[in-house]
């Protein structure tokens, strides 16, 4: 009973892991169809900020959950400026130039950090399952999951923005006609989803090594998991996450965590077999 | 005229002149180049294969790989076991082609038959070589073997055995000799694919790059020529990978890797894509730049290859081979009118 009681935790935590590493390419890739291979990279940005404030002092929540997605959302931001905006509608060039990004912020934080292995204190303790110990920060990467996944509900159903957001995104020269200019929410909904994906390393900058090659181990199951989720990018990102995330976890506990990578991806591409729109392109299709 | 022959890379004549100045370069270099500089052309040339498959797939097939060093790896993984546990290198050769098609038939299969759009393809492509990378990369201790195979995990696989001449195990080849198999080779695949190219399934292959409704339309199947592409390519990827393994003696799961992938990537595009020249010249120039750049221990090489790519996307997005050729031969002749419309965009490419 206790086993499985640490299980289901794992598997929890598991979950949570892949919505916040999914959430920010949801809206950049899900809504905007930016396919941005950058995204691992903006995630260890985001971890590496996180690192610096905490040794530069700064208390640790705000250098987790503060800084990061305040950086690298400015950093979104510069980018979609010189380099994305000149790209939209080329997906292979995108693809091609996020990716010299990814090299290239890589290569930058290697030659200004070195290549080691920095570390986080984790700032929470432990908890008992039965007679198995816990780490109490899965508890906060979950409460994290689920605050990211209702506030951007919320942002995209309840606030104007959402809504001018969501009808660019839909009919570009539509909302251009009705007053709204599109490369200003395009440039906002970049830097939105920059912004998540350095909340995403900040957070997880405690669980994981933080090295300039970190993001590398993210992308692959981020993009999976979008592609899994399909159109509607919160619905899909949380059903795409707990079905890859509960059988990654079940196939880790029985295995090793490498062959639950592996179970993951393999039932990503056996899914988009079955589903090549992803699980809301066939289901719920009137979800957000 | 099957092949558009107002173009110095595409017609005939280009042809024979590209096969005669490979021979050339295959046969003067040795007298020419010390020993060090064989060995380390033999490995521009491992690349160059490499990224011909690349350019094959993507320039002709119009299929983005983002992960072709899984393929690559493959070969040279299948090779490095293959030719521990046999003892002789002609079969590992075979084994370093076959696996990888193999693979990636089974992968296009899910790909192709699945009708995932084009970035898809990319997206998993990539994921596939980080899985392969996550998973050799795990391999360590004695109880991962094949054989009498050690994987060795992170730490790769030291020497492997080189190649020998066909079927006698006990006359290893010469780095000359090493050098004169891989350039042979490099001439050889350049051959067979513009052999493809210029054949019918080569030509729907272009087809389907250029419009795959209307070649649907037509009564042939994407799917199965994308398949088909997929696999050559994979069988060339994997000839590369057999040639880099053997050209160290050595190989790590660093083959899969994503630096690898995008390398490759990057000779395509320098080099020129929709060209076979573009890749094999767009490898050599990367590489020996590469090399440069690694004796200085100021920058990590990834900034470099960073900036090159996103420089190269968006000042000279169609390579260098392209544009000389249009700035060499500038005037072209109006088609003849008898000729299909069609034909100017293949000539354009």
């Amino acid at each position: 009973m206790d086993l499985i009681g640490l299980l289901a935790f794992n598997v929890l935590t598991g979950v949570a892991t892949l919505v916040l590493i999914t959430l920010g390419l949801g809206v950049i890739y899900g809504m905007m169809r930016v396919i941005n291979l950058a995204h691992g990279e903006f995630m260890m940005l985001g971890a590496y900020t996180a690192v610096t404030a905490h040794q530069a002092g700064v208390n640790i929540w705000i250098a987790m959950l503060v800084l990061p997605p305040l950086l690298v959302g400015l950093v979104g931001l510069m980018l979609e400026r010189t380099l994305i905006r000149f790209l939209y509608g080329r997906i292979i060039d995108t693809m091609l130039a996020t990716w010299g990004v990814s090299l290239g912020l890589t290569g930058l934080m290697a030659t200004i950090f070195g290549n080691v292995v920095r570390a986080v204190p984790t700032p929470v303790g432990s908890f008992a399952i039965g007679g198995y110990g816990a780490s109490l920060y899965g508890v906060v990467v979950v409460v994290a999951a689920v605050a990211g996944l209702a506030g951007m509900l919320a942002l995209l159903r309840y606030t104007k923005f959402g809504l001018i957001l969501r009808a660019t995104m839909q009919n570009p020269n539509m909302a251009a006609a009705l007053g709204v200019s599109p490369p200003t929410i395009y440039m906002a909904a970049f830097a939105l989803g920059s912004a998540l994906a350095g909340l995403a390393g900040g957070i997880l900058a405690p669980i994981s090594g933080v090295s300039p090659g970190m993001g590398a181990a993210y992308i692959a199951r981020a993009f999976i998991t979008v592609l899994g989720g399909g159109p509607a990018i919160i619905t899909g990102t949380g059903l795409a996450s707990s079905v890859f995330g509960v059988i990654n976890q079940l196939v880790s506990f029985e295995t090793t965590p490498v062959i639950g990578d592996v179970a993951l991806l393999a039932a990503a591409i056996l899914m988009i077999r079955i589903l090549p729109q992803g699980i809301t392109g066939r289901f719920l299709r009137r979800s957000l | 005229m099957r092949i558009p022959a107002n173009s110095l890379v595409s017609g005939w004549g280009g042809f024979i002149a590209m096969v005669a100045a490979g021979l050339v370069l295959m046969f003067s270099l040795p007298q020419l180049l010390d020993l060090f500089g064989i060995v380390q052309m033999t490995v521009f040339v491992a690349m160059a294969m490499f990224a011909l498959s690349q350019g094959f797939l993507w320039g002709y097939g119009g299929i983005m790989s983002f992960g072709q060093a899984a393929f690559f790896g493959i070969g040279g993984y299948a090779y490095a076991v293959s030719v521990i546990n046999l003892g002789e290198s002609t079969t590992p050769v075979l084994i370093a082609i076959l696996a990888p098609m193999i693979f990636a038939a089974l992968l296009g299969y899910f790909m192709f038959y699945g009708r995932i759009s084009d970035a898809y393809v990319g997206v998993i492509t990539l994921t596939v070589s980080v899985i392969l990378f996550e998973l050799v990369n795990s391999t360590s201790g004695n109880e991962y073997h094949i054989g009498s195979a050690q994987l060795g995990g992170f730490n790769g696989m030291p020497g492997v055995p080189p190649l020998n001449f066909p079927g006698d195990a006990s006359s290893p080849l010469e780095p000359e000799q090493t050098w004169y198999a891989a350039m042979g080779s490099l001439i050889l695949v350049y051959v067979l694919l513009r052999g493809i190219l210029a054949s019918r399934f080569g030509r729907v292959v272009v087809a389907i790059r250029e419009n795959e409704t209307r070649a649907m339309l037509l009564g042939y199947d994407p799917r199965l020529y994308k398949l088909l592409t997929f696999i050559i390519a994979a069988g060339i990827a994997g000839l590369g990978g057999c040639l880099f393994t053997n050209w160290g003696g050595f190989i790590s799961p660093t083959v899969f890797g994503l630096t690898m992938s995008a390398q490759v990537i990057i000779y395509v595009l320098v080099g020129g894509l929709g060209t076979l020249l573009g890749p094999i010249l767009g490898a050599v120039l990367i590489q020996y730049l590469m090399i440069q750049a690694g004796s200085q221990n100021v920058v990590d090489p990834n900034l470099g290859l960073g900036v090159v790519l996103v420089a190269f996307v968006l000042l000279v997005p169609q390579g260098i081979v392209p544009m000389l050729r249009d700035k060499l031969l500038p005037v072209r002749k109006p088609a003849p009118q008898n000729a299909p419309a069609g034909k100017a965009v293949e000539a354009g490419r």
